[in-house]
C-alpha cells in the first residue's frame, strides 16, 4: 500500500512576498483507503548560520553552529483524524506569510555559511503501527520591489556611474611584474538591481602583452556574528568571462553579468549576520600574471 | 476443306455497303482504349483519442486529421505522384502565410544556407590532425591496466580512476578530419537521445562543450567547416529547446476550456507561466556559462526561445551579443560568431526595423578590422605555416554572410558609404572583396571603373589581387557595366589578367572574366582572348593542372555566346578543345559543346561540318564495352542531333556522301545508324517527291544507291528490333521509288532476320504480331518476284514461323489468322491500295484462275496449320478463342457451302469446353444473323439456324 503525498504551489515561479497566502494543493493518492490521525501543515522559515572552520576548529564549528534564527513558523490542522477514500485527494490549502514577532522575513538565500530557506512541511500522523507520512516543499520569499529590509545601506551615493583606470601605477602591490598596460573602464552603477544584470565596458588603451582572458567574478562576503567575536568569509559564486584572447585594443567590451537567482539575494545587514557582495574584475595576461579590481556591490530589489 | 473465293461479298471500302455509317453499332459500357483506373478512396480514420475529439471545435479537428495522416504511413492511400503534389501544396501555405509578414521575406534573395553549408564543408578542408576534448565520446571500452603487481599501484590506479570520474572523464581524442566529422554527428545524435530521455542537462552540457570547440582555431584551414558542422548542433540544440518550451505552453483560448498548442505567431502574454519559468531557467542557466565563446553560442542558439519571455527581449539581446563579441579576442573566431548570430537573427526576428543588427555587426567588424593584422595573428599565422592571403580567406564566407544580409536591408547609399570607410583604411582588401561578394552586383557593375580603380591600388598582403578581380569577374558577369565603359574594363582588366605569370592565378580569373567577353563583346575579342588563354597555358603543359577551369571556361562560352557557327570557325576554339589532354575529360567538353549546340541552324559549311565531326568522333570514340547504357544512349543523341544538322539542302549527293562519311565514323552507335537510314530513306523520298514520280537516269541512280545504303547499313545495327523495322522501312521507300530488287531483297532480308531471332524484346508479342501484320499489309503491293514461285515471301514468311520453335501457339494463331486476311484480299480483282508506278500482283495476274488456286492452296494449308494449333493447344480457354477467331474468318471470308460444316464444328468446340466467352458467342450469332439477313444470304441463315447456344 504506497501512499504518495505531494505538495503543488498555485504559483509556477514559487515566490511570495510578505503578507501573502501562500497557497496551493495537497495531493494524496493511494490505491486503497486508509485511517490516518490528523493532517497537519507547517510553513518554516529560518536562518542557519554555520561558522567556517578556518576560523576555529573542526570540531569547536561543528559544535558552534550558531542556533538557527527562525523567521516563520505556524502550524495549523488540515482535518483531524478519520479515513481517507482511495484515488487521488486533493486539498487545497492557503497560508498567510507572516513572520514571527520581533522578527523580519528576509529573502531567500543559500550561501555558505548563511542559509534563509523557507518551507511548507506536511504530516500525516498514522496510528501506531504504520509509519508517519511527512513531505517538504521549498517556497521563495521575496521582498516587495522597493522594499528594504537594511535602511542603513549607502544606497543614494552608489548609484552614481564609476569610472575607472587601471594601469601598473595605480597598483596596490606595485609595479612588479605587470606588463605596461592601461584599461579603462565603467560600471553604470554599483547599487543594483538584483533582476537587472551588471553592466558597464571596459576599454584596453594599450596593453604590451598580449590578454588571455578578461572576467567577471562574483564573490558573496558572509559575516557571522557569535561568542569569540565574527567570522568573514568570501567565497566565489560565480566567474563570467567577458574578454577571451587577445582582445582588439580601444574597443568597448561590455561588463554584463546576471545576477544567478539563489545565490544572490539583496544585501542584507543585520545584527548577527551580514550577506555583502563584490565583484572582481580580473585581468590574466599572456605570462600568466593576474590582476584585480575590486568593487563592493550593493544589491537590492527594485 | 477449300474456301471460295467468288462468294466473297467482302470487299473493301468500294464495297457501299461497308460505309461507316452501316456498319452495325453496339452500345457498349466501356470504351476499349480507356486506360484502366482504380479510384481508392482514402478512408479517413479518426485520431487516437477519441475524447479530445469531442470537445475541440472543428477547424482544430480537421487539423488533428492531418497531422494524424501525415504521421501515421499507415493512413497513406495516396499514390506517390499525388503524395507529392500534396506536399507541394502543404509545403506552399506556409509560403502564403509568411507573404503576409512580408518583411521576413526580404532575405529570399539570399543564397541559401544549405549550399552555403556544401561549398564551406568542400573548400575547407585539412590534412593535419584535429583534436576534440568531450566527456560524452565513449572510444570504445577503456583498457583496464590488469597487471597490478603491488598494492600501492592499485591504489594509486583507483584514485587516478577516480580523478577521471570526477573530471566528467573528459578525454582528448586526436582524429583525422572524416574521424572528426562523424564525430561531430556522433555528438548531434547525443545530444537528440540525451534530449529525448530527458537528460536535459546533458544535452545543454554537450551543446556547450560543442560550443566551446569553436572558440580554438588550433587547425585554421579547417575552421570554417568545424563552423559549420558545430552550427549544425546547436541549431538542433535551439530548435528542441524551442520545441519543448512551445509544447510545454499550451494557453487557453478566449472562450474554451481545453488548452491548446501555441500558434505560429503567438505573443508572449499568451505562454502560461510555468513555460516562461521553465524559459527563465534556460536563460540563467546559460548566463552563468563561465566561457565567454560558448555562452554566446548557447544563447544565439536558443534566441528564438526569448519570444516566450517578451516581444522586445530578441532583439535586445541581439544588440547585446553583437557588443559582447568584441570580447573575443580571435578575429577569426569573433567573425563567425558574428555570422551565426546573423544567421539565426534574420530567422528569428520579424520587423524590418529590428534588423539594424547586422549592420551593427558589419560595423563592428570594421571597427575591428585592424586586429587581423596584428601581432597575436601574426604569431599564430607563423606557428601554424600559413601565409596571410591563406588566412584572409578563412573570412570570406562569414563576411559574405553578413553583407549578403546587410545587403537585404540597407538600400544603394549604404554602399558608397562603405566605400569611402574602405578608402581610409589600411589593409582594405579584404572588405573590398567582401563589398563586392556582398552587394546587389547590379550595384557593383555601375561602379565597375572605380572598384577596378581600387583594386589595381590595393597592394597589401591581405586578399591576393587576382582574387579581387575574380570576384568583381563574377559580378560582372552576372550584370554588365554600363555599355561605354565596357571597352575600357576589358582592355585593363586583360591587361592586369595577362600579366599573371602563375597560371594559377591567370586561369582563375581567366574563368570569371570570359562569360563577360563572351556576352559583351564580339567574336574577334574572344578569339584573342582565347588566344591569350592557349598561350598562358601551353608552357610547362600547365593546362593539365586547370583541366576543370579550362572545362568551366569552355562551356561558358559555349552556353552563352549566341552564335555556335561562329564559335567553331573561330582560330583558338578547336585548338583550346585540344588542350585536354585527359581523354575522359576531353569527351566530356566535346559532349558539352555540342549538348549547347541550340537552336535550329542547319549547316553546310564544310568548315563547319568539319569542326563538328571532329568533335563528334572524339565523344563517338570513347564508346567502349563498358559504357554504360544511359551514357550510350545520350552519345547517341548527340550524335544524332549533330547528323540532322547537317543539311546540303537540294544538293543530295553531297548529303549522301556526308551520311557515308559519318556511317565510317559512328559505326559504334546503334541510335546513329538507324538514324541515318531514316536520314537516307527520307533523302530518297524527297527525291521522287521533286521528281514528281518520275525519275530520269539519274535520280533513278540515285535512289538506288540511297536503297544500297539502307541495305548494307542495316547489317551492322546490333539490335534486331530496329534491323526489322529498318528493313521494312527501307524496302518500302525502294519500292516506291520503283527498286523491285532492292526492295525484294530487303523484305528477304528481314526474313532471314525473323528466322534468326534471339533478342526478347523483339520476341515480345507486342511487337512481333504488330511487325508482322505491317509486313504482310505491305505484302498486299509488292509484286512477286519472276524467278521465284507464286507468293514467295508470303509463303517463306509463314515458313519462317511454322518452324520457329519458341512462338507461343496462340500468336502463331493470331499470325496465321492475318495471313489468311491477306490472302483473302490478294484473291480480289482490284487491291484495295497500290504504289504509283508500281504494278502489283492484281494487274500481274489480272486474277488468273491459276492464280487464285494457288492462294486457295495456301489459305487451306493455313487453316490446317490452325486446325492442328487448336487440336494441339488442348482445351483450354485459349482453344476456343482461336476456335471462335477461326471462325469468324470462316463465316466472313470463305465459302460457306465448303466449310459450313468446319463452322459448325469450331462453333460446337468453342462451346465444349465452357471456356467460351458466352456474351461475345451470343453478339457473334446475332451479328451474323444480321449481316445474313442484309445480304439475304441463305447459307449464312443455313448456318445461323445451326448455331447453338
Amino acid at each position: 500500500m504506497a501512499i504518495n503525498l505531494e505538495i503543488h504551489l498555485k504559483r509556477a515561479d514559487k515566490i511570495y512576498y510578505e503578507g501573502e497566502n501562500v497557497s496551493g494543493i495537497i495531493a494524496l493518492s493511494s490505491n486503497s483507503d486508509f485511517k490516518h490521525e490528523g493532517i497537519t501543515l507547517t510553513m518554516e522559515g529560518s536562518v542557519n548560520l554555520q561558522i567556517s572552520s578556518k576560523n576555529v576548529g573542526i570540531i569547536e564549528a561543528f559544535y558552534n553552529s550558531v542556533k538557527p534564527i527562525q523567521l516563520v513558523g505556524l502550524t495549523c490542522e488540515v482535518c483531524g483524524p478519520g479515513r481517507l477514500p482511495s484515488g487521488l485527494t486533493e486539498i487545497p490549502f492557503e497560508i498567510p506569510l507572516k513572520s514571527k514577532p520581533n522578527r523580519t522575513l528576509y529573502e531567500t538565500y543559500h550561501g555558505v555559511y548563511v542559509n534563509i530557506g523557507y518551507s511548507l512541511r506536511c504530516d500525516i500522523k498514522r496510528s501506531f503501527l504504520s509509519k508517519d507520512l511527512q513531505k517538504t516543499h521549498q517556497f521563495l520569499v521575496q521582498y516587495r520591489p522597493g522594499y528594504n529590509a537594511t535602511p542603513e545601506l549607502p544606497i543614494k551615493e552608489k548609484r552614481t556611474p564609476i569610472n575607472f583606470e587601471l594601469s601598473p601605477a595605480t597598483l596596490t602591490s606595485g609595479r612588479s611584474g605587470a606588463p605596461d598596460f592601461l584599461l579603462r573602464g565603467h560600471i553604470e552603477t554599483v547599487c543594483c538591481n538584483i533582476t537587472k544584470p551588471l553592466k558597464g565596458k571596459v576599454i584596453l588603451a594599450k596593453c604590451a602583452l598580449p590578454v588571455r582572458s578578461i572576467e567577471l567574478q562574483l564573490v558573496r562576503v558572509e559575516t557571522c556574528g557569535c561568542a569569540e567575536g565574527y567570522a568573514r568569509e568570501a567565497t566565489e559564486i560565480q566567474n563570467i568571462q567577458i574578454g577571451d584572447g587577445d582582445v582588439p585594443h580601444n574597443i568597448p567590451i561590455p561588463i554584463y553579468m546576471v545576477f544567478p537567482r539563489l545565490f544572490t539575494c539583496p544585501t542584507l545587514l543585520t545584527t548577527n549576520f551580514k550577506i555583502e557582495f563584490e565583484v572582481n574584475l580580473v585581468i590574466v595576461f599572456q605570462d600568466d600574471h593576474l590582476i584585480t579590481n575590486n568593487f563592493p556591490i550593493v544589491l537590492v530589489r527594485e | 476443306m477449300e474456301l471460295n473465293q467468288s462468294n466473297f461479298e467482302w470487299t473493301f471500302s468500294n464495297s457501299p455497303n461497308f460505309k461507316p455509317s452501316s456498319l452495325p453499332r453496339m452500345p457498349v459500357s466501356d470504351h476499349p482504349l480507356k486506360s484502366i483506373i482504380t479510384e481508392r478512396i482514402p478512408t479517413k480514420v479518426f485520431g487516437s483519442a477519441p475524447g479530445t475529439a469531442v470537445t475541440t471545435p472543428v477547424s482544430l479537428l480537421s487539423n488533428l486529421n492531418q497531422e494524424n495522416e501525415d504521421s501515421d504511413p499507415l493512413l497513406h492511400e495516396l499514390d506517390p505522384l499525388s503524395k507529392m503534389a500534396a506536399e507541394a501544396e502543404s509545403q506552399e501555405t506556409p509560403a502564403i502565410k509568411s507573404i503576409k509578414e512580408a518583411d521576413s521575406n526580404i532575405f529570399h534573395q539570399m543564397e541559401p544556407w544549405i549550399s552555403r553549408r556544401a561549398s564551406i564543408l568542400n573548400k575547407y578542408t585539412t590534412s593535419e590532425r584535429l583534436s576534440i576534448v568531450t566527456s560524452f565520446l565513449v572510444e570504445g571500452e577503456k583498457v583496464m591496466v590488469k597487471a597490478q603487481s603491488t598494492a600501492i599501484d592499485k591504489v594509486q590506479h583507483r584514485l587516478k580512476q577516480l580523478d577521471s570520474f570526477e573530471e566528467g572523464s573528459q578525454h582528448r581524442l586526436d582524429l583525422s578530419q572524416s574521424e572528426y566529422i562523424t564525430k561531430i554527428e556522433q555528438l548531434n545524435k547525443e545530444l537528440v537521445v540525451a534530449w529525448n530521455t530527458d537528460q536535459r542537462v546533458k544535452a545543454l552540457k554537450i551543446a556547450i562543450q560543442c560550443a566551446k570547440l569553436l572558440g580554438d582555431s588550433e587547425v585554421l584551414s579547417f575552421y570554417p567547416s568545424k563552423f559549420v558542422l558545430i552550427t549544425d548542433i546547436l541549431d538542433t540544440f535551439g530548435k528542441l529547446v524551442y520545441e519543448r518550451l512551445r509544447a510545454k505552453a499550451t494557453y487557453l483560448k478566449p472562450g474554451s476550456k481545453t488548452p491548446v498548442p501555441l500558434p505560429e505567431d503567438f505573443t508572449p502574454d499568451m505562454v502560461s507561466d510555468s513555460a516562461k519559468e521553465t524559459c527563465l531557467n534556460w536563460f540563467y542557466k546559460i548566463a552563468s556559462i563561465r566561457e565567454l565563446v560558448p555562452r554566446i553560442y548557447v544563447e544565439i542558439a536558443l534566441l528564438n526561445s526569448y519570444k516566450f519571455i517578451a516581444i522586445d527581449e530578441c532583439s535586445e539581446s541581439l544588440q547585446r551579443v553583437t557588443d559582447m563579441i568584441h570580447g573575443i579576442g580571435n578575429p577569426l573566431v569573433a567573425v563567425y560568431v558574428r555570422c551565426y548570430l546573423c544567421k539565426v537573427g534574420i530567422t528569428v526576428l520579424r520587423q524590418k526595423p529590428e534588423f539594424g543588427f547586422l549592420i551593427a555587426n558589419f560595423a563592428a567588424f570594421l571597427e575591428s578590422y585592424q586586429h587581423i593584422f596584428s601581432r597575436g595573428i601574426k604569431g599564430e599565422l607563423e606557428k601554424q605555416n600559413m601565409e596571410l592571403p591563406a588566412y584572409i580567406t578563412l573570412y570570406t564566407p562569414a563576411l559574405d554572410f553578413i553583407l549578403e544580409a546587410v545587403n537585404c536591408v540597407v538600400n544603394e547609399s549604404y554602399l558608397p558609404n562603405l566605400l569611402n570607410i574602405c578608402k581610409k583604411k589600411k589593409n582594405s582588401s579584404l572588405i573590398l572583396n567582401t563589398i563586392m561578394s556582398g552587394f546587389k552586383p547590379a550595384y557593383i557593375s555601375d561602379r565597375c571603373m572605380e572598384f577596378l580603380n581600387m583594386i589595381l591600388e590595393s597592394s597589401d598582403g591581405g586578399v591576393p589581387m587576382y582574387h579581387l578581380l575574380r570576384t568583381l569577374g563574377l559580378c560582372i558577369t552576372v550584370c554588365s557595366p554600363p555599355p561605354d565603359q565596357r571597352r575600357d574594363i576589358l582592355a585593363i582588366v586583360w591587361r592586369q589578367i595577362s600579366s599573371f605569370s602563375h597560371p594559377d592565378e591567370y586561369i582563375t580569373c581567366a574563368e570569371a572574366w570570359i562569360r563577360f567577353v563572351v556576352e559583351c563583346f564580339t567574336s574577334r575579342e574572344l578569339n584573342f582572348v582565347l588566344g591569350d588563354i592557349i598561350e598562358h597555358m601551353l608552357p610547362n603543359r600547365s593546362f593539365e593542372k586547370h583541366y576543370s577551369e579550362l572545362k568551366l571556361i569552355i562551356s561558358k562560352i559555349v552556353n552563352h555566346f549566341q552564335d555556335f557557327e561562329l564559335l567553331l570557325i573561330m582560330d583558338n576554339f578547336l585548338p583550346l578543345v585540344d588542350l585536354f589532354h585527359e581523354e575522359s575529360i576531353k569527351v566530356e567538353v566535346c559532349k558539352n559543346i555540342l549538348i549547347s549546340c541550340r537552336g535550329d541552324f542547319k549547316t553546310n559549311d564544310p568548315v563547319i561540318t568539319n569542326a563538328l565531326m571532329f568533335l563528334c568522333s572524339t565523344v563517338h570514340d570513347s564508346v567502349n564495352a563498358l559504357t554504360p547504357e544511359d551514357e550510350y544512349k545520350q552519345i547517341g543523341e548527340i550524335l544524332c542531333g549533330v547528323v540532322r544538322r547537317v543539311d546540303y539542302g537540294r544538293d543530295f549527293e553531297g548529303q549522301l556522301a556526308f551520311f557515308v562519311e559519318a556511317r565510317a565514323a559512328f559505326s559504334n552507335v546503334d541510335i546513329v545508324l538507324a538514324e541515318l537510314v531514316q536520314q537516307v530513306n527520307t533523302l530518297s523520298v524527297s527525291t521522287r517527291q521533286i521528281m514528281k514520280g518520275t525519275h530520269n537516269r539519274k535520280t533513278a541512280d540515285f535512289v538506288r544507291a540511297c536503297a544500297a545504303y539502307c541495305f548494307i547499313t542495316v547489317p551492322s545495327i546490333l539490335s534486331e528490333k530496329t534491323r526489322l523495322e529498318l528493313y521494312l522501312l527501307s524496302g518500302q521507300v525502294a519500292l516506291f521509288n520503283q527498286c523491285l530488287g532492292q526492295a525484294d531483297a530487303c523484305f528477304r532480308a528481314a526474313l532471314i532476320v525473323l528466322s534468326n531471332l534471339s533478342e526478347a524484346s523483339a520476341k515480345s508479342d507486342a511487337f512481333l504480331i504488330q511487325y508482322v501484320k505491317k509486313y504482310l499489309s505491305t505484302l498486299v503491293v509488292v509484286p512477286d518476284n519472276p524467278d521465284r514461285r507464286v507468293l514467295d515471301l508470303l509463303k517463306s514468311l509463314v515458313s519462317v514461323f511454322t518452324e520457329c520453335s519458341w512462338i507461343k501457339p496462340e500468336y502463331l494463331g493470331i499470325i496465321y489468322l492475318s495471313v489468311i486476311d491477306v490472302l483473302t484480299v490478294l484473291a480480289q480483282e482490284e487491291y484495295p491500295y497500290h504504289i504509283d508506278k508500281v504494278e502489283s500482283n492484281d494487274a500481274l495476274y489480272g486474277s488468273d484462275p491459276k492464280f487464285i488456286e494457288e492462294i486457295n492452296k495456301a489459305c487451306s494449308v493455313i487453316v490446317k496449320q490452325i486446325l492442328m494449333l487448336i487440336e494441339d493447344v488442348g482445351p483450354c480457354r485459349k482453344q476456343s478463342q482461336l476456335a471462335s477467331e477461326l471462325f469468324v474468318k470462316i463465316t466472313t471470308r470463305g465459302d460457306l457451302s465448303r466449310t459450313g460444316i468446319l463452322a459448325i464444328k469450331l462453333w460446337k468446340l468453342c462451346l465444349q469446353n465452357g471456356y467460351a466467352d458466352r456474351n461475345f458467342m451470343v453478339k457473334m450469332k446475332m451479328s451474323i444473323q444480321r449481316r445474313s439477313e442484309l445480304k439475304e444470304n441463305k447459307k449464312l441463315q443455313q448456318l445461323v439456324d445451326n448455331l447453338v447456344i
